[in-house]
């Protein structure tokens, strides 16, 4: 391929409305969010009236409790639902990949299931069980309420799809022919796996854990329902917050997110970058 | 490799084992899944049944359908139509919108489509809810674009909790989930068709109607069933835009299970929505499948079946429409 | 899927493998059994000692409707930490409750709530030896219709539900402020700034009976002859009304007013003071009370029937029904003190704001919400299909 553009046989006209056009929807969709990184280093009070630069929101954000409380409950959530979803959906992905069992194509079919259903639809089935579940305990002596361990088992249960997807999705593009050239070298099958099946599938891995780290941090409807007091998770109270209307502090919160995604966007760009180049070592190994 | 004379025997032993592995694999999803997904599922289904109670409670005796029959409610059904037709107008004003957008960012040289690629990725990524309050406090009374409009003598507008309020909320959020598969179809295009047609049919139009658009059809399917569907169920931007006025499906299940009270209308709405999106999606698999293989089917699922949120991001649409950019894997 | 397999059965005996596999199935149940908390059963009240608690107190009360630096101070008193999160409609609170899925210290129900969770069994009698400031509480909340005997509650705020606007409408209006700049299309076209009503079932049902001219006491109890006929009108008055309305919202109608996003706004006394207070809107914007009358209520705290931490909510009550605090309390909310010992502790122009504490021949035409027995799902189902 060269590096001039594709000849689309299109006329001068069109092709430069073309131009203008992708201008206004990138626009669209930068301003909303340049406007307000802008507006969050407001000086003044009245989030409609420019009254200078300043980071004092930020301060007042990061010295309000209940937001720093929030912002420790999504962090131990994300980390610990991706922890234990990588694994669980790594596992998976490679048990659907490669191997033929009993109830592989159950578990084929809802593996997706949490994935395509509405967020709305999650959130109210596991509500629905961990009240249920409680109650069965309970008649049992010990008592249980919805705090952030609830939190984390939810985000759990929809983060292993995702990982799963994603690592199933690179195993698909994996040459099984490494294992077997592996494997002739007389290298045990763990060696096989640790040195030639997971690093190659290593960036599927990665980026299956970014996802699901975005994914926990992002959560917003399943957290709001499966959450109780002490365990408000940053969206569930950015959300809250929002709906009591517009405050320089949620500027500089809403800013604070802005940065954490775009962090993982190019941590996800960096990962892809890898998964080029270990796939050119693979072909030199 | 020289086969041993035990080698029959082997293979079954080692197929045995291979179950024996796979199961032991998949174990810890499959419970997990089954406690955490599918004995919820099943109680929802059972809440649906359940009686509402003349205090409001909910009482899991005296299995009844007064749920499903009140889903036929006049009510309820024009939350339906509501959300199925803002839904609608959401997609179709994706699709108007990201298409030549795709178009354009596809038919840039190389190394400016990856960076063009990269900024639609980045709203992709960002967090929903905070995209969702940067057009809230945008479109506020008397948000900067209000003030502006005033100081440019237009004088201020009121356009938060209205409609239009929440279709532009709306495409704003969904918008990419438009572009990213119409930009791999394009992207995909063998563009010496387009050529071809135009010495064909002599007319730019013509030829884009009759051979660009039925290529790209693939793309427009997939991006219309990831825009529709968790528009259809979408929470937030009604709330946040819409002053929760403009009620939809899912909002409206969210209610059931707070202060309107009236859990299994709201269970048996969410086993209805569930049973929709399996349907959405099992329609889309079958017309997207078409023009790809069996292989490529399971590298594909990532990117269709994103999952109903307002929030969040997608690496693996990201991935794959990256992944296309390169020349294709042998595998693929 | 030869060679690398052939290695591991030779590696592992059935036997071990399944163990493996009911090792990671007990794994994963562990996990659920993980799920935080473990809590001894909730100690009767009896033993409670004044401002003694048994553990962090979880606080679910409304939104904008404490002052934090009161929490500090009680934890600063008693050591005892408070977990403090909001609702925005009985409602919400009720249904937390009664789903059991998060448990609650001490809850804020309003008059009619009250009630209704007293008559479900969803409270805890009250061991009044541990709370000795509940002698503060005035004679008039002493023994209200919603809980006769005294038993479940100690009166926290009340107010009035009225409407909120411009001195601009009030003036059109004539200077007296009516339902009507809600319900009737053309009144309400004197308001062309938009208009908001409460998220809140009882509220909004209530103001449209007002405006229809029925008593709410006897609509909701069911001593008018038909009283669901009553309910029903009212609920297609709101649905007739929706369309007219700019949004629902139980939590910021106050600051929406003041901020011109819209100019009539259903809503409660003390939220409206509070924003006119901040805005410094005194000029601008004013609270009233319809001439067709209009409700007036009050809020309770009470304990749920499966509360933890019994002493630290005892504790919390006592500390909040204190003189001083309750001042405090009311100079912050800008809602009425039932704390008589409190008054001369509120600010003085709170006591003299006829919004907050109305006169006598504007308190004449006020009611409560009484509890609506088996009519309260008719009502709820009016508010959530005007809002569809």
């Amino acid at each position: 391929m060269s590096e001039a553009a594709v000849e689309t046989g299109l006329g001068q006209r069109t092709r430069r409305g073309m131009a203008v056009w992708a201008g206004a929807v990138f626009a669209f969709l930068y301003v909303p969010i340049i406007v307000l990184v802008i507006f969050s280093f407001n000086a003044s009070s009245q989030v409609n009236i420019w009254g200078g630069f300043s980071v004092s929101w930020y301060g007042e954000a990061l010295r309000n409790d209940a937001i720093t409380s929030a912002i420790r409950v999504s962090l131990i959530v994300a980390a610990a639902s991706t922890a234990v979803s990588v694994v669980i959906g790594t596992a998976l992905a490679l048990a659907l990949h490669r191997h033929r069992f009993r109830g592989r194509r159950a578990l084929d079919g809802t593996v997706y299931l949490p994935i395509v259903i509405p967020d709305i639809t999650m959130a109210v089935m596991l509500l629905v069980f961990f009240a249920e579940a409680f109650k069965l305990i309970d008649s049992f002596g010990p008592r249980y309420t919805l705090g952030i361990t609830t939190v984390t088992l939810s985000h759990v249960a929809f983060n292993i799809s995702f990982v799963c997807v994603v690592v199933r999705a690179r195993l698909d593009q994996f040459d099984r022919t490494l294992e077997e050239a592996a494997r002739d070298l007389y290298a045990t099958a763990w060696q096989t796996f640790r040195r030639v099946t997971l690093p190659l599938i290593m960036p599927g891995i990665a980026a299956g854990g970014l996802l699901a780290l975005t994914l926990s941090l992002d959560d917003l409807v399943i957290s709001a329902f499966v959450s109780g007091p002490g365990s408000t998770t940053l969206p569930v109270y950015v959300f809250g917050s929002i709906r009591r209307g517009v405050t320089p502090e949620l500027n500089a919160i809403s800013t604070l997110m802005l940065a954490a995604s775009m962090t993982i966007v190019l941590a996800a760009l960096a990962v892809q970058r890898r998964r080029a180049s270990s796939s050119q070592q693979a072909q030199i190994l | 490799m020289p086969r041993s004379p035990e080698a029959r025997g082997g293979e079954e032993a080692a197929a045995r084992a291979g179950r024996r592995q796979g199961m032991l694999l998949a174990a810890p999803a499959a419970v997990y899944l089954l406690i955490f997904f599918v004995v919820p599922l099943g109680l929802i289904t059972v809440y649906s049944f359940a009686t509402r109670t003349v205090t409001g409670r909910t009482s899991l005796s005296d299995w009844n359908i007064d749920a499903y029959r009140s889903v036929g409610d006049e009510i309820v059904v024009g939350i339906i139509w509501r959300s199925g037709w803002l839904a609608t107008l959401t997609t179709a004003l994706c699709l108007v919108i990201g298409y030549p957008f795709a178009y354009y960012i596809a038919t840039r040289p190389r190394s400016l489509r990856a960076i063009l690629l990269v900024l639609v990725m980045i709203p992709f990524w960002t967090n929903g809810l905070v995209r969702v309050y940067a057009i809230r406090f945008l479109l506020g009374s008397n948000g900067p674009a209000s003030t502006l409009s005033e100081s440019l003598g237009f004088g201020a507008f009121r356009i938060l909790f209205t409609p239009t309020a929440v279709t532009i909320g709306m495409v704003y959020t969904f918008l990419t989930f438009m572009v990213l598969p119409l930009y791999v179809a394009l992207e995909r295009m063998d563009w010496r068709l387009a050529e071809a047609a135009r010495d064909l049919y002599a007319n730019g139009a013509k030829a884009f109607w009759k051979v660009t658009l039925p290529l790209t059809r693939s793309g427009i399917v997939a991006g219309c069933v990831l825009v529709f569907v968790p528009s259809f169920g979408s929470y937030v931007v009604p709330d946040i835009l819409g002053g929760a006025k403009t009620l939809l499906v899912g909002s409206y299940i969210a209610q059931q299970f707070s202060d309107a009270r009236n859990r299994p209308l709201g269970a048996a709405l969410s086993v209805l929505l569930i049973v929709a999106m399996l349907i959405a999606v099992a329609l889309n698999q079958r017309s997207g499948s078409g023009a790809e293989n069996s292989d490529d089917a399971g590298s594909d699922r990532p990117r269709r079946r994103r999952r109903g949120a307002d929030t969040d991001a997608d690496s693996s649409s990201g991935s794959e429409a990256e992944t296309r950019t390169e020349p294709a894997p042998a595998g693929l | 899927m030869t060679a690398s397999t052939q290695t591991l059965v030779r590696r592992q005996s059935p036997r071990r493998r399944r163990l493996v596999v009911l090792a990671a199935a007990v794994a994963a149940l562990a996990m659920l059994a993980a799920a935080c908390g473990e809590d001894e059963d909730a100690s009767a009240a009896s033993d409670c000692e004044p401002g003694v608690g048994d553990g962090d107190l979880v606080f679910y009360n409304w939104v904008d409707y404490m002052d934090e630096d009161l929490l500090t101070k009680f934890t600063a008193e008693t050591g005892i930490n408070v977990q403090y999160t909001t609702y925005e409609s009985n409602e919400e609170m009720l249904e937390k409750v009664e789903e059991e899925a998060a448990i609650y210290d001490l809850v804020v129900p309003s008059d009619y709530m009250l009630a209704t969770m007293r008559f479900d069994d969803l409270l805890l009698e009250l061991n009044y030896d541990a709370i000795p400031n509940a002698a503060n509480i005035g004679d008039e909340f002493q023994n209200p219709p919603f809980d006769p005997e005294h038993k479940y509650h100690v009166a926290f705020q009340w107010g009035t539900t009225g409407i909120g606007m411009t001195y601009d409408v009030l003036e059109e209006l004539g200077g007296e402020s009516t339902w009507a700049v809600i319900f009737d299309p053309e009144v309400a076209a004197l308001a062309p700034g938009g208009i908001s009503m409460l998220d809140d079932a009882p509220e909004t049902v209530s103001a449209a009976l007002k405006y229809l001219g029925y008593s709410i006491a006897d609509v909701f109890s069911g001593e008018y002859e038909d009283s669901e006929g009553a309910i029903r009108e009212a609920g297609d008055l709101l649905r007739a009304t929706n369309a007219r309305l700019v949004k629902y919202d139980s939590a910021t109608y106050g600051d929406d007013l003041v901020n011109g996003e819209v100019d009539v706004s259903h809503g409660w006394s003390g939220g409206f003071a509070l924003s006119i207070d901040n805005a410094d809107a005194y000029d601008t914007h004013v609270y009233t009370i319809p001439k067709e009358g209009a409700v007036r209520w009050v809020d309770t705290m009470a304990i749920p029937h499966n509360a933890n931490n019994v002493c630290s909510a005892h504790a919390m009550i006592n500390f909040l029904t204190d003189a001083q605090n309750g001042a405090q309390l009311t100079n912050w909310t800008f809602y009425g003190s039932p704390n008589a010992a409190a008054t001369p502790f509120v600010d003085a122009e709170i006591l003299g704001d006829p919004g907050i504490y109305p006169p006598p021949e504007v308190t004449e035409r006020l009611e409560l919400i009484p509890q609506a027995g088996e009519r309260q799902v008719l009502i709820q189902d009016q508010h959530s299909r005007a809002k569809s």
